[in-house]
């Protein structure tokens, strides 16, 4: 029997975006897209992708890519189906770029509600914009399931979901019962590129669309908890001693000698 | 509802160095106007050494004992969140502080979810709002490149971690009341199961304890080079740290990235060859005291946080550097 795998993925500004293009509009709390800069899909977010279509090589699955946001870009948010996912889910809405985690993962849970059920969904590690690690945890917790985080390996088996959760130094090998929501970490190894085909099979699909009606969801079930008072760059003061030399060998050796003179090495 | 939960870990039979650092984030919000007290609740299959006297900065500790709780808990962390969700239905804190170590970045949205509310993730400043009476926090955002200040809004129970390295631990001795929390019902319904834990033991020094790092990342374009960078380390009694990038690309284990995703540390010395320097690499340098950089590129961003530089192939510069230190220690 085919299994059901749901992944969220999310649209962000790219993370490589050098620091110089990266620029803030204090007047309203948010970051001004670098120009010539199309935002991307969560980089972990496309490992989690990876995931979900290694079972389904492996066997057989069905993989529907579940994102909320505003302003998606095409060709950004079908790339997860050009890898060879089977369907893209999305819910748009002008009130999403002000929502906490909490609106977050009410809106995805209605999203599963409409689309599932799943046996498992899957997520990435964090998203790059905000850095805040927590959007499948609070999944898990609303839909009642339990949750693994970090998967560098991700293997459903009988009625269970075998996962090896990346650690600092290691890993352990976890087990949970399926339906189960596990977040996936770049340890995975790299996401596959979309092949032709499948960017010509892609380009052919539509997405689903939910509204928030279609959803059962009003604005004022997703007021945030947690809102954004400032948002600004820290100011830093380039101090840095260049050494230079007669060449860049002299300059290695003036180096060391610099570092020693002030006890360092 | 009153007071502050500090969520305090246990590290080698011992409260550890972070559930201090909480402490003193606890301690400047009771300075700001908390009132309510301070809680320390500390978990682990038998906690019987722990006492108030090793916890300064807290007006009680609880202890939560159970077989289940050993070592952090069976897998996905299910056993303390339960153990923390049942100790907060008991005691109805305001705040709940976790540390953003490996533990807490999962227990504690996991706990807040829970309890319906959101919580803040990684924050290096926590400070009370006077007019409204609730937390407001300060957290890196986009990798690092910018600051975002937030409020918690409505009424509900405020749920922070806090990046470790950031307060200093409360000194001094304890002189809190000890109490135990029963949580043997709670912890039954744990659902993922550990099977093993598979520890990749580091040869020398470890990363987070070295005082000389010499790390390396995409500028040096293989594996090879980083026999070199060991070598270095070696004279120097260092350790070698990389990338992300260089360790994606499988030129060195991931055990080695130092960064948002990666590792913390704080040596005195730490030098990059060829690495650029990215905000979220940065984000794992904010304990290290003098970061030199070779790199080619003059406009590379680790220049601006570095207070060496050469600007130059790191084919060169490096076997020059490693020849010198060599002739200094004779
Ligand atoms: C959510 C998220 C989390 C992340 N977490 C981490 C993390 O924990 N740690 C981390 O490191 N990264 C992390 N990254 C990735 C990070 O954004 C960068 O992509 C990465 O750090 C780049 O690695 P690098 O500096 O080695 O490579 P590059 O950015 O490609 O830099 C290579 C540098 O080498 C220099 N160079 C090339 N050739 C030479 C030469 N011959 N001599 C001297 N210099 C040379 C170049 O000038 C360049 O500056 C994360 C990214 C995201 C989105
Ligand atoms: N708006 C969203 N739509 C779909 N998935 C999301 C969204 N926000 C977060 N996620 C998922 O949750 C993960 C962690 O995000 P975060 O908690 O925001 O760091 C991401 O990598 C995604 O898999």
């Amino acid at each position: 029997m085919a299994l059901r795998i749901a992944v969220c993925v999310k649209q962000v500004p790219d993370p490589e975006t050098p620091a110089s293009a990266f620029k803030v509009d204090e007047s309203v709390n948010r970051i001004v897209p670098a120009p010539g800069i199309p935002p991307v899909v969560n980089g972990f977010d496309l490992h989690a992708v990876e995931a979900a279509l290694r079972i389904k090589d492996a066997g057989d699955a069905e993989v529907i890519i579940l994102a909320a946001g505003n302003d998606f870009v095409m060709d950004v948010m079908k790339k997860p189906l050009s890898m060879g996912a089977d369907a893209l889910v999305l819910a748009e809405d002008p009130i999403f770029e002000d929502i906490d985690a909490v609106g977050t993962v009410k809106v995805l849970a209605a999203m599963i509600e409409k689309t599932g059920p799943f046996d498992l969904i899957l997520g990435g590690r964090q998203a790059s914009d905000w850095d805040q690690a927590h959007v499948p945890l609070g999944l898990a917790e609303k839909l009642g399931l339990p949750s693994v985080t970090l998967a560098r390996n991700v293997e459903p088996q009988d009625g269970v979901v075998r996962i090896e959760r990346a650690l600092t130094d290691g890993y352990q090998v976890v087990e949970a019962p399926i339906p189960a929501v596990v977040t996936v970490s770049n340890e995975l190894g790299e996401a596959r590129y979309p092949t032709l085909r499948g960017i010509m099979a892609a380009s052919r699909k539509q997405p689903e669309r939910l509204t928030l009606d279609e959803l059962g969801l009003t604005a004022n079930d997703l007021k945030p908890d947690l809102s954004l008072r400032r948002l600004f760059i820290p100011e830093s003061e380039s101090q840095v001693e260049i050494i230079e030399g007669e060449d860049e060998a002299d300059a290695g050796r003036k180096l060391a000698l610099r570092l020693r003179e002030l006890n360092l090495i | 509802m009153a007071g502050i939960l500090v969520i305090g870990e246990i590290q080698d039979g011992a409260i550890s160095a972070v559930s201090g650092e909480l402490l003193a984030a606890a301690g400047k919000l009771v300075a700001e106007g908390v009132s309510g007290g301070v809680s320390l609740a500390v978990m682990g299959d038998d906690l019987s050494a722990i006492m108030a006297v090793q916890a300064p900065g807290a007006d009680r500790v609880i202890r939560m004992s159970d077989p289940a709780l050993k070592d952090e808990g069976t897998g996905g962390y299910d056993a303390p969140v339960l153990a923390v969700a049942a100790l907060n239905e008991s005691i109805s804190p305001d705040i709940i502080l976790f540390a953003k170590t490996d533990f807490g970045a999962v227990a504690g949205p996991r706990v807040a979810f829970k309890l319906g509310v959101a919580v803040a993730q990684d924050c290096i400043d926590v400070a009370l709002d006077s007019e409204t009476g609730r937390v407001a926090v300060t957290r890196p955002v986009f990798g690092g490149n910018a600051l975002g200040i937030y409020d918690f809004n409505g009424d509900g129970t405020q749920v922070v971690t806090i990046r470790p390295g950031v307060f200093d631990p409360v000194e001094g001795e304890g002189s809190g009341t000890i109490e135990d929390f029963d949580v043997s019902d709670a912890v039954s319904r744990v659902r993922a199961v550990l099977v093993e834990t598979i520890v990749q033991d580091s040869e020398g020094v470890r990363l987070e304890d070295a005082d000389v790092i010499i790390s390396g990342g995409r500028g040096l374009g293989g594996p090879a080079p980083f026999e070199q960078l060991q070598e270095l380390a070696d004279l120097l009694g260092g350790a070698v740290g990389a990338s992300r990038a260089a360790c994606d690309a499988g030129w060195v284990d991931h055990s080695y990235q130092i960064g948002l995703t990666g590792k913390s540390v704080k040596p005195t010395v730490y030098l990059s060859v060829g690495i650029s320097g990215a905000s979220q690499h940065m984000a794992g340098l904010s304990g290290a005291r003098n970061i030199v950089a070779i790199n080619k590129d003059d406009n590379a961003n680790i220049f601006k946080s570095a207070r060496f530089g050469v600007i130059g192939d790191w084919e060169k510069v490096l076997p020059a550097f490693t020849a010198t230190v060599r002739d200094l220690a004779g």
